[in-house]
């Protein structure tokens, strides 16, 4: 045994050693949770360090940020938070480990229906959930609302990832709001039964369907037919894309315009760094950050100074539904529980 | 006294009362620690969510549980016949490879499942290879001009679970046919059974508690699985558990859940260990001469031969192959981005924690032999069932106690004036701890199971002759035990190279492995981008199970 546990020490040591790697405390730095993948976020980032000589510290995950906030207590190393869909942000505020901010910069840079009233939280972009519609197979003025997509005429015509993406969620949530209960329940049934398949994939994966032929029409956000259309590297998408129209819904004069959804961010209490958190959360909203967003990730700028880049003008201008964030967020628990309750997920035979 | 009896017979009438020792206590102790996590989800777990639970039965609770039951069904007699059937017939059979199926069989052990399932659907969806083909074949121009079998179904996911599972059943099956003394064989021949009796009526039943360790394992990563059921669009109860904690914002109606899950196998484990109760496995003979291999002919040896190639093929060779070649068009991605600290991170984490898995593993193990009465054994069990919780729900539940433990030697540190608060949440502790909890079972079954092979008048002899138990450990049970041991290492080794949900939630700032770095390309469906990462993860994983596999072979009892 003795064997056995002067090992068990050399690991100790070894392990103590590791230790000492992680990021030292000092300098200027701030410390990032991002629910937004690495590789998105990373031009960003480094502009704000060349440019401010603040260090960003990372870690990317999609669940659990806020447990390891609350599990950490006064303890806590993280100072923001970077995250997409308003149901995250509205998660973190309503467990309260958001820090109000109060910030000139960020009241200029983002329309107040953008952002939380308290300074809790700011979006930073937009993004809208459109129609992705076969150029060949569906004609312009064919289905012009999100409530057309429960019309019998486009039975086994259309493709979706997963009900329960917080993005169908979003969609599903704005429904409740705009139509109460009973018509949403209605109107996801018949989606559900226009479905040419089990719902699956991502949104770029019903994009590639739409070019195959397993259906004509799939509900998608906007930035993915731009990652499509400039895809240099997998020129396959490209074809897929031309084989697209983008469709904005809910556009007639007295509509209420197509559904938006937020990414945003917010500074967290207890922050080590708050200074610097609350200067890149600023210099996320300025004009030079707001550009990046705009041209290598084609969202919509928060901020009303910067234009959309040129490609995603080439869609052309649209209506967007004034519904504000919260009412969506509050409903998200009602739309996952219509999910089930119309087994969305099974797909159309079921 | 209780350490100097050895329960020799385990029929105990009445439960005795637990006493203490150095090794109980220290099992005690190191069995509180791991199951901590686990005791903290069951925590979470107490709060008032009927609600949910009336909506979910009302809904899609028993949907979810068919889907489940399903797919363990599906996968458990999956890995039960591939693991064993190919185990036996290299063990005990030459035909033409089957030397190099030996090592080869482990080979699909080193491929995450969500992998597999990435490969196999870019393969066999409407673009891939296969129906491009077919439709070049036979003129076919849509997918309305014929028929083939969707993908991303319960099937898909029966599959490709099965083919990256099987080799842990394989691995313990085979160790155990290893193991096996070649008398009873010799007996069961003489006494008329043919092969195939032999196999059924005296192997089978001689190797069973390896067998159904491996099958629990397997059965127990079915259950925590989220990626390749999430990629299938296969609803189970896993599903539900991600909906009710992110969609309806209720952690503790996710630990509910998941304590369910926890209930499932608890139930099966305590069905097995009823149905075998008061059966003894261990050998009574030490006569281990060389093991006959019946030479396969004709189409016994083309069967054979079939048999283990195919499991190779498509859970190995396909998705290395595929990966190959998208890594070679996508390199640049993964080489500009920091692809060598990530190896050196995924292997220093592996390695630890593989090595504390397997101490802690054998120490609880040895604990649970020397003492009398079902405590230790009731502590060591629930310490390992972490392999059965969704990881992303255990890394909530390994949150809690490294945030207590924060706050206290941050208070403690206050005491003495020095500000030392959250020396742990921003390093590598909370990971190694995660993976130990979660892959505590693999360690803790293998040893448990190797310990019950050998005799107990082994400690009876090593203890007359003056043995105290560690010495007796040390000198008699580990030699033995070596090739277990190793098999465990291994096999905790490669599972935290594959881990994914720990590692992204409770690592450090700045900190990537390869499976997180695969993941932060695949959780977008971008294949290609993570193949480099995902090859690195399968070649990291391959040198390990060829060195299993020679450990394996020369672990044999008497061999020279």
């Amino acid at each position: 045994m003795s064997r056995i546990l002067k090992s068990m020490g050399v690991a100790a040591v070894a392990v103590l050693a590791l230790l000492s790697t992680s990021p030292a405390s000092a300098g200027d730095e701030v410390n990032l949770y991002s629910y937004r993948q690495p590789f998105l976020i990373k031009p960003l980032l480094k502009s704000f360090t060349d440019e401010t000589g603040i260090k960003v510290n990372v870690v990317f995950a999609k669940k659990g940020m806020l447990e390891k906030i609350q599990a950490a207590g006064s303890n806590n190393p993280a100072d923001a938070v970077l995250t997409v869909d308003i149901g995250r942000l509205y998660g973190l505020k309503q467990a309260g480990v958001f820090e109000p901010v109060k910030s000139g910069v960020l009241e200029a840079n983002i329309p107040a229906h953008l952002r939380d009233p308290g300074g809790l939280w700011f979006g930073l972009t937009q993004r809208s959930r459109i129609i992705l519609a076969s150029k060949d197979r569906v004609m312009p003025g064919e289905l012009t609302s999100y409530e057309d997509l429960a019309d019998p005429k486009f039975r086994g015509r259309i493709c979706v990832r997963s009900g329960k993406h917080s993005y169908n969620i979003a969609l599903i949530a704005s429904m409740l709001a705009h139509h109460g209960q009973e018509k949403t329940k209605a109107w996801l049934e018949g989606v559900k039964a226009n479905l040419a398949r089990k719902p699956q994939g991502n949104d770029r994966a019903q994009a590639k369907a739409i070019y195959e032929g397993v259906c004509d029409v799939a509900i998608a956000n906007t930035y993915y037919m731009g990652k499509m259309q400039t895809n240099e590297k997998k020129p396959e998408q490209k074809k897929w894309a031309e084989a697209i129209r983008v469709t904005f819904l809910n556009q007639g004069a007295s509509d209420r315009g197509a559904h938006m959804n937020v990414s945003g961010a917010g500074v967290l209490k207890g922050a080590k760094h708050k200074a610097f958190a609350i200067k890149l959360v600023e210099w996320l909203s300025s004009d030079k950050a707001q550009k990046i967003y705009a041209e290598d990730n084609f969202e919509y700028p928060a901020n009303p100074k910067i234009a959309v880049s040129d490609l995603v003008k080439s869609w052309g201008d649209f209506k967007a539904d004034k519904l504000s964030m919260e009412d969506i967020a509050t409903r998200r628990e009602a739309a996952t529980k219509l999910v089930d309750e119309v087994n969305f997920n099974e797909g159309p035979t079921s | 006294m209780t350490t100097d009896t050895l329960p020799v017979s385990s029929a105990s009438r009445t439960l005795p009362r637990l006493r203490f020792n150095l090794w109980s206590a220290g099992a005690l102790i190191i069995a509180l620690a791991v199951a901590a996590p686990i005791f903290t989800v069951l925590g979470l777990a107490i709060t008032d969510t009927s609600d949910i639970w009336t909506h979910l039965y009302n809904t899609v609770l028993g949907l979810y549980l068919e889907r489940t039951i399903t797919l363990m069904f599906g996968v458990g007699i999956g890995t039960l016949v591939i693991g064993t059937g190919t185990a036996w017939l290299v063990t005990m059979c030459r035909f033409p490879g089957s030397r190099i199926f030996e090592w080869a069989l482990l080979l699909p052990l080193a491929v995450p499942a969500y992998v597999l399932a990435f490969v196999v659907t870019d393969q066999l969806e409407y673009a891939g290879t296969v129906q491009s083909a077919l439709r070049d074949m036979f003129g076919w121009t849509k997918p309305q001009d014929y028929w083939f079998p969707e993908v991303r179904s319960m099937g898909g996911a029966i599959i490709v679970m099965t083919l990256v599972l099987y080799p842990y059943v394989y691995l313990l099956a085979r160790s155990a046919f290893l193991e096996q003394s070649v008398c009873v064989l010799e007996v069961s021949r003489t006494l008329g059974k043919t092969a195939w009796g032999s196999f059924t009526r005296v192997a089978i039943p001689l190797a069973r508690p390896s067998i159904v360790v491996g099958v629990t394992l397997v059965l127990m990563e079915v259950i925590n699985d989220f990626g390749t059921v999430d990629y299938f669009a296969v609803q189970t109860f896993t599903a539900g558990i991600f909906d009710v904690w992110l969609n309806m914002n209720s952690v503790g109606g996710a630990a509910q859940l998941s304590s369910v899950l926890l209930l499932v196998v608890l139930v099966l484990i305590v069905t097995e260990r009823m149905a075998r109760r008061g059966r003894k496995f261990h050998h009574t003979s030490n006569k281990y001469s060389e093991l006959p291999s019946y030479r396969l002919h004709g189409y016994k040896a083309a069967l054979s031969f079939i048999a283990c190639v195919l499991p190779v093929l498509l859970g190995f060779i396909l998705p290395a192959s595929v990966l190959s070649h998208y890594a070679l068009s996508f390199y640049e991605e993964t080489l500009s981005a920091d692809y060598f600290s990530y190896v050196a991170n995924s292997l220093t984490l592996s390695a630890s924690a593989a090595f504390l898995a397997v101490v802690i593993g054998l120490f609880l193990a040895y604990a649970v032999r020397l003492s009398q009465g079902p405590w230790i054994k009731i502590a060591a069990r629930t310490a390992s069932i972490g392999y059965a919780v969704p990881g992303a729900i255990l890394a909530v539940g390994v949150l809690w106690p490294i945030g207590a433990l924060d706050q206290s030697i941050g208070w403690i540190g206050n005491n003495f004036g020095v500000a030392i608060g959250g020396v742990l949440i921003g390093t590598i502790v909370p990971v190694v701890y995660g993976y130990l909890v979660r892959f505590l079972a693999l360690a803790y079954g293998t040893s448990e199971a190797s310990l019950g092979k050998i005799t107990p008048n082994m400690d009876g002899a090593a203890r007359t002759l003056g043995s105290n138990p560690s010495q007796a450990l040390k000198r008699v049970h580990f030699p033995l035990m070596r090739g277990s041991l190793m098999t465990a290492a291994i096999l905790v080794f490669v599972d935290c190279m594959k881990e994914l949900p720990l590692t992204i939630i409770l690592r450090p700032f700045n900190f990537d492995t390869l499976a997180t770095f695969v993941y932060q390309y695949a959780s977008d469906e971008l294949l290609e981008e993570s193949a480099l990462g995902a090859l690195t993860i399968v070649g990291a994983g391959i040198i390990p199970v060829i060195l299993l596999s020679v450990t394996i072979a020369k672990s044999r009892p008497g061999n020279r």
